[in-house]
């Protein structure tokens, strides 16, 4: 390993690792103590039950039996799981496509107000999504009217309906309000992907004759197929995190039926109990660890297929 | 090269990026207008902003006096504060000593620490629950501190590796030879060049802990120790139906973050541009 310092190698080496440990300590104590301890200790928990005496006892892997083969707890998990697939599937078809266009749009050159686009199209993402989703719940509310009123402008009124609170379009509406929240982040990062594009390959493009459209197809898109990889894991682990949307709008049962309901609101309810049942702190455990794994997954295959793919691409 | 497009292509440019700032900004103008309007002016001609008659602070003089709206912005702003001077110091130390003093290991120290970026610290909750009643501080904001800079710390380092390493070695290597220690080299050379990526750090780590749901619905039990957006939620599940307290509360909610994006939004989006995730 090659020293980063021209100055540093002349340290002795427990000088070095004095400094190391001055400046590394803080940031990894805490760390180690509060996020990942606490993450082997979910695991291990997952592993234990409660008995009628209220100690834990050692179980091995029945709770995830229990998990992926008692009707009783598959069906909500399985549920949950398919309702978080989708929620997942429209941010990738809606969210990241129009963050890209947008992204093409605005790197154009001689753009003017650009910064002015870019301040106002991000500003949702800044937002917390608890607001956000109290604040969509309002507008569309057939109470108020508002979207109602909106649609019947442009004559559309017959379109409307009370869609965060039917069966079939709660759980689409509520991905489409996180869309609309979070467009800015793959806004953002494909723009500065696109603006770090040298221009020399653009500009031999255009000596060649080809259009804007084209050349963003042709040069640009390749070339920023890597950053479109991380938002895409970016957008992976954020969906089969997300819990606060759902239950500030839908609450913890994720209603109507649990049309809504994902895993953080399953996990949320197994943990810490609602109306319909008590809290369970080791099945809760064991629903986390599933889903760290489900989040594991998806990492891995960012890692192995798309990252290893991308590398092969570039160079 | 360029004013070569065509008026038509600049016009149809401009209609699309103008639309989708629309779609945008609309919904928290509606939100903000209507906050300011009595009942009926709500209800009656919601997207008319509040003029003349229709002007009414009703709203907020209902949230003002039932809600601890004060406590929960005081305890929203300390746990922000102290949380974000905790990831930025612990952060820029640790990223310092990574990109500095390389030894044998550092490497793997990197990954260990990269493990947060990917994995939510969320899926911890059940131990971290357990971990914070038997340290005595369930219902405290220093557990909230303590969740959110274990949190924050990741993405932390990351992104001040990236900028510690663009500053050119002469200058600590100058200072060096000079005699000066190590941790006056951090403190009053590198550290003071950090600043422009504050902003970058705040927009990954700092906001996500203003607008947190999640952990103080889980570690604060009591309204001394809610914050702002758990208080928000809580309130509306209250007065659902009186809509211009509601509308009044998202705004207190939404006004502070505007105001202070649209004033630091240069910095903010430069620093998500120039050096953030590449």
């Amino acid at each position: 390993m090659t020293p980063a310092s021209a100055a540093v190698p002349s340290m002795p080496k427990m000088r070095l690792v004095a400094m190391l440990g001055l400046f590394l300590g803080p940031a990894v104590a805490v760390y180690t103590l509060f996020s990942i301890y606490p993450l082997i200790a979910t695991m291990a928990l997952a592993l234990y039950t409660t008995g009628p005496d209220g100690e834990y006892h050692f179980v091995g892997l029945d709770n995830f039996r229990l998990l992926l083969g008692d009707r009783d707890w598959f069906g909500p998990f399985w549920n949950a799981l398919r309702n978080n697939a989708l929620f997942f599937a429209v941010h990738m078809l809606v969210q990241n496509p129009i963050g890209i266009a947008l992204a093409a749009l605005l790197s154009l050159p001689d753009i003017a107000f650009r910064s002015t686009y870019r301040t106002l199209i991000f500003l949702p993402t800044m937002l917390s999504v608890v607001i956000v989703g109290l604040a969509w719940n309002l507008i569309l509310s057939p109470l108020w009217g508002v979207a109602s009123g909106l649609l019947k402008v442009f004559g559309l009124g017959f379109l409307f309906a009370p869609w965060l609170g039917l069966e079939w379009s709660a759980l689409p509406t509520l991905a489409l309000i996180s869309v609309w929240q979070f467009v800015g982040i793959p806004l953002m990062l494909i723009y500065a992907a696109l603006l770090n594009i040298p221009e020399d390959l653009v500009n031999a493009a255009r000596v060649d004759g080809l259009g804007q459209f084209r050349i963003f197809l042709h040069v640009k898109l390749p070339l920023i197929l890597p950053t479109i990889g991380l938002v895409s894991i970016l957008t992976f682990v954020g969906n089969f995190n997300a819990f606060d949307l759902v239950y500030s709008v839908k609450g913890a049962l994720a209603g109507p039926n649990f049309a809504t309901d994902i895993l953080g609101t399953f996990f949320y309810r197994t943990f810490f109990g609602n109306q319909l049942q008590v809290g369970n702190p080791t099945m809760g455990a064991t629903v986390a660890t599933a889903m760290f794994f489900v989040i594991l997954t998806g990492v891995c295959l960012y890692l192995l297929f798309v990252q290893r793919r991308m590398l092969r691409h570039t160079f | 090269m360029t004013a070569m497009r065509p008026r038509l292509a600049t016009l149809a440019i401009h209609s699309v990026l103008s639309a989708y700032t629309l779609v945008a900004i609309l919904p928290i103008l509606l939100v903000l207008m209507n906050s300011f309007k009595a009942r009926n002016a709500i209800f009656a001609a919601p997207l008319m902003p509040p003029l003349g008659t229709t002007f009414s602070l009703v709203g907020y003089a209902k949230v003002l006096s039932t809600a601890h709206a004060g406590t929960y912005f005081a305890n929203s702003m300390l746990v922000t504060l102290i949380s974000m001077f905790l990831v930025l110091l612990f952060g820029a130390m640790a990223a310092w000593a990574l990109t500095e003093y390389k030894v044998r290991g550092t490497t793997l120290l990197a990954i260990f620490l990269s493990i947060g970026i990917m994995v939510p610290i969320r899926l911890g909750s059940v131990a971290i629950l357990t971990m914070m009643r038997r340290l005595g501080l369930n219902d405290t904001l220093i557990a909230l501190i303590l969740v959110y800079v274990a949190q924050g710390l990741p993405m932390a380092i990351f992104i001040l590796s990236e900028f510690i390493q663009q500053i050119p070695r002469d200058l600590r290597d100058a200072a060096r030879c000079d005699g000066v220690p190590e941790t006056l080299i951090f403190f009053q050379v590198i550290a003071p060049l950090l600043r422009p990526a504050i902003a970058t750090v705040a927009v990954f780590t700092i906001v996500p802990i203003w607008n947190d749901l999640w952990f103080p619905l889980i570690l604060t039990s009591s309204e001394r120790t809610h914050t702002i957006t758990l208080g928000v939620q809580q309130f509306l599940g209250q007065y659902i139906t009186d809509w211009n307290a509601v509308l009044a509360a998202l705004s207190l909610a939404i006004l502070p973050v505007v105001v202070i994006y649209i004033l630091f939004s240069r910095q903010l989006i430069s620093g998500l541009t120039a050096g953030a995730v590449k």
